[in-house]
């Protein structure tokens, strides 16, 4: 090929390459502004009506969730069938508790990065954490003091796409945020244990703000592990719990159970007895992957394939669908 | 531009001051491949964690277990493909075939719709071609610049090929924000762009090939192994392992940074970025320093700068200080080891021979990341930091000694 010739190629590849490239970028423009329009228009405006609570606050006895397109929504607990009522966040993840909401959202950029935005009662930003990576778990313990968050953190390396975990605890009374909670000494079957690979993920707290349970991953084992927020220490008590999650009662969790290494049923909810340690698996047999919550003393839910689900949570009955095109589902008490 | 395949005119000068720029034009259309595919696999590889997790809300901890697996079929790919770039004297092919499969997994990742098993093996056919290219174009671009300036032709290989990787994820960023975070756009872009690069090396990039080997030039694989009996060559192979060996991922390096420097959480992603425009900086003149001062030298200096990281990171924590030492690290050993390696190894061999020495000491990084989290386990990060300082002094010593001549 001539010089001329093969520069004539070239310009010519890169104007059907660039073409294909601006044109399927444009199309793919054109078609989320357009599926956005549909999608119900939610604003701070819309968020204000018909809550049965000001400024878009939510009351006790409501069911809140993240809509498909993000948008958080309640629904009164004993209808969640009624229509969706936004509150007028958008969020990746959401919890709320005792008149404390946090909502965790991604900033994609050429860097991506997110922000646990933390509001009060009437959902006004009191203060705004700004992580590395990707959102993953969110929870408030029950009085609303203590808020805890997980996110996947990329940055580790520019090109191997390794993943690990970030878990951070904010004190809302101290204002005292901890953002990667790898330092706490723990105690692993006994022994005080260091390691590099060391990652948290899932915490859920009790009702004493100080007692919480989270799941620590080391060693290619995960294991359920037991915290104290004022003494700084934690300890392992069993193997292969992920995502705990403590009864409103505080004595049992509920937790995904690795039960295969066949990524379409790889996790089973299951619960955990504290005061026997007996586990029981729930009646769910699909593969979740979420952090439960619990809707009432015996019921949990939790996101799977697009909508939450409820099952009980003592091993009985069948799960049903309970609110569809949702997740992050969280009960008000 | 420099094109002559020897470096050397027809009566035997040098053409050109050594202070000139030009590179030759072969290693400046590899660059061009390197620069481009870059920007494409780096697309991926900025928008796939929130692909997976918030689009198709998959857990990411369910893809770092074939981690140790893809390794593994990675480096035997590697070693053979390197083998058969030489065994048919066709390097350009089989980088050719490397750049074109990576580029076939863009769409097939959105084919692969929320199948785990389906993205997981997309991920590692793309892994598998980036470990087939690798040698084959490191061969051409030692085969295409004059044995004395391979400093410089690798510096600026890796100089392009870094720009690409900074470039990536920005470009992945305005096709999100330009279409509301359409990640099938980005795949279609970046596959676009995948494609360029492929014809790019097609059109632009000119094999260097050898007599097909007759009798007196063996290309089995035996006789690539047979490469390590040369003294000088194993020499290299064993001391780049040992190195390797004492060498702590960037990964452990930036936590430590997070941990000890009190860098913000938000600005984690950033310090990987740090690195590259250090490395993307320095790649260029480190390389010609190499070519006036000595490969080995230089090649021992960036190990130097890595233990001075570690150092600063034991001490006072400066993440300006340790990004630039670690950017300083790569532009003083990665494109300088294959120059080093180059001119021992036969033309006819030279594939073989590059792929066994990067694929020993991938092997040695794997195990090294074994090891320092093994220390770490037992003794805790300080230490653990400060035995591989103190190996990496070791090796660096052991290393003058034992690579002296070649210098």
């Amino acid at each position: 090929m001539t010089p001329l010739r093969r520069l004539t190629v070239l310009l010519a590849a890169v104007a059907v390459l660039g073409g294909t490239a601006a044109g399927y970028t444009a199309w793919a423009a054109r078609r989320d502004t357009a599926a956005a329009s549909v999608s119900a228009p939610v604003t701070a405006a819309g968020a204000k009506a018909g809550d049965g609570a000001a400024g878009g606050a939510p009351g006790a006895g409501r069911l809140l969730f993240r809509t498909a397109r993000g948008q958080v929504a309640g629904v009164p607990q004993d209808d969640p069938a009624a229509a969706p009522v936004p509150l007028g966040l958008t969020c990746n993840r959401f919890s709320t508790a005792g008149g404390t909401s946090v909502c965790l959202v991604a900033r994609p950029g050429a860097l991506v990065t997110t922000d646990a935005v933390i509001l009060d009662r009437s959902l006004r930003e009191t203060r705004r954490i700004k992580l590395a990576g990707i959102p993953n778990r969110a929870r408030v313990s029950p009085s609303g003091r203590m808020v805890s968050w997980t996110v996947f953190v990329t940055g580790d390396s520019y090109s191997d796409g390794k993943f690990s975990t970030w878990t951070g605890i904010l004190d809302t009374r101290t204002g005292y945020a901890v953002t990667n909670i790898e330092d706490i000494p723990l105690t692993l079957n006994g022994r005080r244990y260091h390691a590099p690979d060391v990652n948290y993920w899932g915490v859920t707290f009790a009702a004493d703000d100080n007692r919480f349970y989270a799941t620590v991953a080391t060693g290619g084992k995960t294991y359920l592990v037991e915290g104290d927020y004022g003494r700084w220490r934690a300890r392992t008590l069993r193997e292969n719990v992920e995502c705990p999650s403590l009864s409103p009662d505080g004595t049992r969790l509920v937790f995904k159970k690795r039960v295969s290494s066949d990524p379409r049923r790889m996790w089973r909810l299951h619960l955990l007895e504290l005061s026997t340690m007996k586990e029981t698996p729930l009646a769910e047999t699909a593969n979740v992957d979420d952090q439960a919550a619990w809707l009432d003393e015996r019921t949990v839910m939790y996101a799977r394939g697009g909508d939450v689900w409820s099952v009980p949570a003592d091993g009985s009955g069948a799960p049903v669908p309970l609110v569809r095109g949702a997740s992050s589902p969280v009960a008000t008490r | 531009m420099y094109i002559s395949a020897n470096g050397r005119t027809a009566d035997g000068t040098r053409p050109r001051s050594r202070l000139s720029w030009a590179v030759p034009g072969n290693v400046l259309a590899l660059g061009a491949v390197s620069l481009v595919t870059d920007v494409s696999s780096e697309m991926v590889t900025a928008v796939l964690p929130l692909y997976l997790t918030l689009f198709l809300g998959l857990n990411p901890l369910q893809f770092g277990l074939l981690d140790g697996l893809s390794f593994g079929v990675t480096a035997l790919v590697r070693l053979a493909g390197g083998n058969l770039a030489d065994r048919w004297q066709r390097r350009k092919l089989v980088a050719g075939i490397g750049y074109a499969l990576s580029a076939l997994c863009k769409p097939a990742l959105l084919a692969a719709g929320g199948s785990v098993t389906a993205l997981g093996a997309v991920i590692a056919v793309d892994r598998t071609g980036k470990g087939l290219r690798t040698a084959p174009r490191d061969a051409l671009i030692s085969l295409s610049a004059p044995p004395d300036e391979l400093g410089r032709a690798f510096g600026t290989h890796r100089a392009m090929d870094t720009l690409g990787a900074l470039l990536g994820p920005l470009v992945a960023f305005a096709v999100l924000t330009g279409t509301g975070g359409a990640y099938d756009a980005v795949f279609v872009v970046s596959f676009c762009v995948a494609l360029l690069g492929v014809l790019l090396l097609v059109m632009y990039v000119r094999d260097r090939r050898a007599p097909l080997p007759g009798t007196g030039q063996a290309t089995s694989p035996r006789a690539a192994l047979g490469l390590l009996r040369d003294a000088a060559f194993l020499r290299v192979c064993v001391v780049a392992a040992a190195l390797g060996l004492v060498t702590v991922g960037d990964a452990f390096v930036y936590l430590l940074l997070q941990k000890r420097g009190g860098i913000g959480a938000e600005y984690f992603p950033l310090l990987s970025i740090g690195t590259a425009a250090a490395y993307l900086l320095l790649a260029v003149p480190v390389g010609r320093l190499a070519d006036r001062l000595g490969r080995v030298p230089v090649f021992l200096a960036g190990h130097a700068a890595l233990a001075a990281a570690y150092l600063v990171l034991l001490g006072p924590g400066w993440p300006v200080a340790v990004l630039a030492l670690l950017g300083a690290f790569y532009a003083a050993t990665d494109g300088v080891l294959m120059a080093v390696a180059g001119p021992m190894l036969p033309a006819h061999l030279r594939t073989s021979g590059m792929a066994l020495l990067q694929t020993g000491q991938a092997t040695a990084r794997l195990l090294s990341s074994a090891l320092f989290g093994a220390v770490w386990t037992v003794w805790g990060s300080t230490w653990g930091l400060s035995v591989m300082a103190a190996g990496l002094a070791l090796c660096v010593l052991g290393t003058w000694f034992a690579l002296r001549r070649h210098s």
